[in-house]
């Protein structure tokens, strides 16, 4: 059964930059970094030791409380340097690509296959790393029995890769994934699209929603909350619409191929269009030749500007990313910008900001916070973006005093810090909520598990 | 250039210092800061807590300058030296004259207000070490509004202590507050010099003087300015028109006689999405509905014009609205978001018992006739009862969906 789903509370955050839809192959990076920290909560034990030969979808490390739970290279090369930060903590490792790049043979995979037999396949092929799990929004436990997976095929954040666009061709590879996906929970595989032409509109073995309205309305929490919330003690799993590529390429030919296609945007990059690159690339082989300003005062984002990460010219993009955005840096004074009439900025209010004379408008903004943080003030403004069934100022606030009984009341099982992205944005007070939630959820997930 | 430089050195090089709190707080106010995001969203929205504020602040000015030109009218009208004026445009009302006397006296209230208060949010700020929140500058013009014109600039600098560090600081500033900051300054010079804050001649500059000048045995007409309210429960027969009243043009506290510049106030708030326009409305229904419940009482004559009840309780109900500070209070006071309820349902609720409780303790308080503050600390102290109400209404919702799926 599928199900139509409309929002109304939200925000369309709409950002000069957005990237031209053609494709080209960025420059073969030299490098590849993978990064621990992108896979939350898990402690990694390193398997490829500095100077250890890999090959594309070998083994670098394995979770430290499930050995079969395995993160694999993206690229053949050599592991030259493990870089370290305080505590021994594994902060990147960093892979020098070969010139020719071969790849492990995980095997064709049988399609009849059953549950065990599909997660044991995914858990050794590195693929694992693309299920994640609500409550927590951590890489998926394995031993759960989740009761539906989601899968977002509408992106909906500002400057978001139009996965449209991104994941036309590649239909024999999603449906590949999303049917053994499908074999793995007792319930459905939800898929939303934003229109009757994506690709992943026309696919079996799922329940395909139509969703429509503003942003969040492409946030895979946004689907879960209208298709089925999950309650306490249940568990769903979603992926990104992007990995479901690296999962079926795996599941069809047992070739581990991290390539995907970036979208390179924001309104610091002159030429801004889709890349096609793999994963842990370093983000100089995109950035510079395409008229970002090498000198220039910009930040570089992997991900979208609500939820990325902020990475360093000499940075790479992440494991989950499909979206490298630069935008320029906002440090510096603006001589009254707290009380002077704005038409630059973006605003929900109409305080002496008129965002709202012209909603079509691009706006190009910087990463200036507009203000200091103080405690919260304002309330009812979140409510207008936040279109979950949940109280956002009560589950922050929850959140903040660490009161577990109240945030398992108010809904802290069903959320996931990119659904506090657009409060974030709008705050008065310039509270971090998504750090908040993160901390609250790592909180609970040490505490309850 | 030259400055913006110059101040940003300044404040490198005194990182930590413990009073560049204090000194932020200045330059904060001429240059937004030039903090950047860290991690979470990398782009934030223009509004921040100033702009807020601002906002507040210039929905405000309207009242303050009227209330500078009512002081003087009344003053002059008082002594009668001028004609009452007719209507908003009055000949009398916007003169030179008036202005200068409610300039001299209201000028004195802003600047104590703002003075003590903000020094006693400066002198937090740098023992807690944090940056001086902007709450004040909201509380600090709300409270030359609601005193009367003559209240000793000793006594107001008494109660702002008092407000700011017990009714704000204690729970730790702007934003953790349970009662609002202004109402409970109002709320310790209406306890502590009741006589100050209530009667027939507070109202007017120059009332209490003449009084004493009597005293002191000057052959003097004493001046009388009784509120409407006063007026009213005293069963007494009101000698100001309704279009007097819904421009102002009436005795009061400061800023609150004017009813029709509090709602061009209220319409800015509301446009701008600043103020609450569920508390308004649904205070607003409260009133009336209160209004209307003893306009019944009085025409199915269960009291007589020998009650005491019966001049307040005989007011047509939709004049409520109109008279005391009704309508300051809703739009000013009563949508301040911290101690108002901060749950949509909540603020329907909340805001009809803030309407409902103003005109139920006016009319039975006969000794002080108005119950706008006390409706406004009373319902401030409920606002977490009723949003705890509403969030378990939620918390229900997601209990159930887990015994239906059990079941």
């Amino acid at each position: 059964m599928s199900k139509d789903i409309r929002i109304k509370k939200g925000l369309d955050i709409k950002l000069v930059g957005e990237a031209e839809k053609t494709t080209e192959n960025a420059i073969v990076s030299n490098f590849y970094y993978i990064r621990p920290e992108d896979f939350h909560s898990i402690i990694p034990k390193l398997v490829a030791k500095e100077g250890t030969r890999v090959k594309a979808g070998e083994t670098l490390f394995y979770n430290k409380d499930n050995e079969a739970m395995k993160f694999v290279s993206p690229v053949s090369g050599e592991v030259t340097e493990v870089q370290r930060g305080p505590r021994r903590r594994i902060d990147a490792i960093k892979i020098t690509a070969d010139k020719e790049q071969s790849y492990l043979d995980h095997g064709k995979f049988d399609a009849s296959a059953d549950a065990d037999k599909i997660k044991a396949h995914l858990l050794a092929s590195g693929c694992w790393a693309f299920v994640k799990q609500r409550p927590y929004d951590v890489v998926a436990n394995p031993n759960h029995s989740p009761k539906a997976i989601f899968i977002s095929g509408y992106a909906s954040a500002p400057l978001a890769a139009d996965l449209d666009y991104t994941l036309a061709g590649k239909e024999a590879e999603l449906q590949a994934a999303v049917s053994a996906l499908s074999k793995l929970t007792e319930g459905k595989v939800h898929v939303s699209v934003g229109n009757n032409n994506s690709p992943l509109a026309g696919l079996n073995d799922v329940s395909v929603h139509k969703v429509s309205g503003p942003h969040p309305s492409g946030n895979v929490g946004t689907l879960i909350n209208k298709v089925d919330p999950i309650n306490k003690g249940e568990v769903v799993w979603t992926v990104n619409a992007q990995d479901l590529v690296i999962i079926g390429e795996l599941l069809l030919t047992g070739k581990f191929n991290a390539e995907r296609v970036v979208a390179l945007a924001g309104s610091s990059v002159k030429k801004p269009r889709y890349f096609r690159t793999k994963i842990g690339s370093e983000v100089a082989t995109m950035v510079y030749d395409n008229g970002v300003d090498k000198d220039g005062n910009d930040r570089i984002i992997s991900g979208n500007v609500l939820t990325g990460k902020k990475v360093a010219p000499d940075g790479a993009l992440d494991y989950y990313s499909n979206v490298l955005t630069v935008i320029p840096e906002g440090d510096d004074y603006e001589f009254f910008g707290w009380n002077k009439p704005i038409f630059n900025k973006i605003s929900t209010s109409r305080a002496l900001t008129f965002s709202w004379l012209n909603p079509k408008k691009k706006y190009d903004l910087n990463t200036n916070t507009n203000g200091e943080h103080r405690a919260f003030v304002v309330t009812g403004s979140y409510e207008e973006v936040f279109p979950l069934d949940i109280y956002p100022m009560q589950i922050l606030k929850a959140c903040m005093y660490k009161d577990l009984d109240e945030m398992e009341a108010l809904g802290m099982y069903e959320v996931a810090p990119e659904d506090f992205a657009l409060t974030e944005f709008i705050c008065v007070s310039k509270q971090p909520h998504q750090k908040i939630i993160r901390e609250g959820l790592d909180l609970m997930l040490k505490e309850i598990g | 250039m030259g400055l913006k430089q110059n101040l940003h050195n300044f404040k490198e090089k005194n990182k930590d210092k413990k009073w560049l709190p204090g000194f932020n707080a200045l330059f904060t106010f001429l240059y937004m800061p030039n903090e950047t995001t860290h991690n979470g969203t990398h782009i934030k929205a223009a509004d921040d807590l100033k702009r807020t504020m601002n906002t507040v602040i210039m929905a405000l000015v309207p009242c303050l300058i009227f209330g500078m030109f009512n002081a003087g009218y009344q003053h002059h009208l008082a002594q009668g030296l001028i004609e009452s004026a007719d209507g908003f445009f009055g000949a009398s009302f916007w003169t030179w004259d008036n202005f200068v006397i409610g300039l001299w006296k209201v000028l004195p209230l802003v600047i104590v207000s703002y003075g003590v208060g903000l020094a006693v949010e400066f002198i937090f700020a740098i023992i807690k070490g944090h940056e001086v929140e902007e709450g004040y500058l909201v509380t600090g013009m709300l409270v030359p509004l609601i005193v009367p014109v003559d209240i000793p600039l000793w006594m107001l600098a008494v109660a702002v202590v008092f407000g700011v560090v017990i009714g704000k600081e204690v729970f730790g500033g702007t934003g953790m507050n349970i009662l609002n900051p202004a109402l409970t300054i109002r709320a310790f010079l209406f306890f502590a010099y009741p006589t100050w804050m209530s009667g027939d001649k507070v109202w007017i500059h120059g009332a209490v003087e003449r009084d004493q000048a009597i005293a002191a045995g000057q052959n003097l007409d004493a001046i009388s300015g009784e509120t409407i309210l006063g007026t009213l429960a005293q069963n007494k027969e009101v000698g100001y028109n309704v279009m007097d009243m819904f421009y102002g043009i009436i005795p009061g506290s400061v800023g609150e006689t004017s009813t029709l510049l509090i709602l061009l106030g209220a319409l800015f708030l509301i446009f701008t999405k600043i103020g609450s326009w569920r508390i308004m409305l649904s205070s607003v229904i409260g009133a009336l509905v209160m209004g209307l419940i003893f306009n019944g009482v009085v025409s199915s004559g269960w009291i007589t014009e020998s009650s005491k009840f019966y001049g307040l309780m005989s007011t047509e109900f939709w004049h409520h609205l109109l008279i005391g500070g009704f309508a300051f209070g809703t739009v000013f006071m009563a949508t301040d978001p911290v101690t108002a309820s901060q749950t949509t349902k909540g603020k329907w609720i909340y805001g009809f018992l803030v309407g409902f409780i103003s005109i139920m303790i006016r009319v039975f308080n006969p000794a002080y006739p108005e119950g706008v503050m006390l409706a406004i600390l009373l319902m401030n102290v409920f606002a977490p009862t009723i949003d705890h109400y509403v969030v378990q209404g939620n918390v229900k919702k997601r209990m159930k969906r887990v015994k239906v799926k059990t079941a």
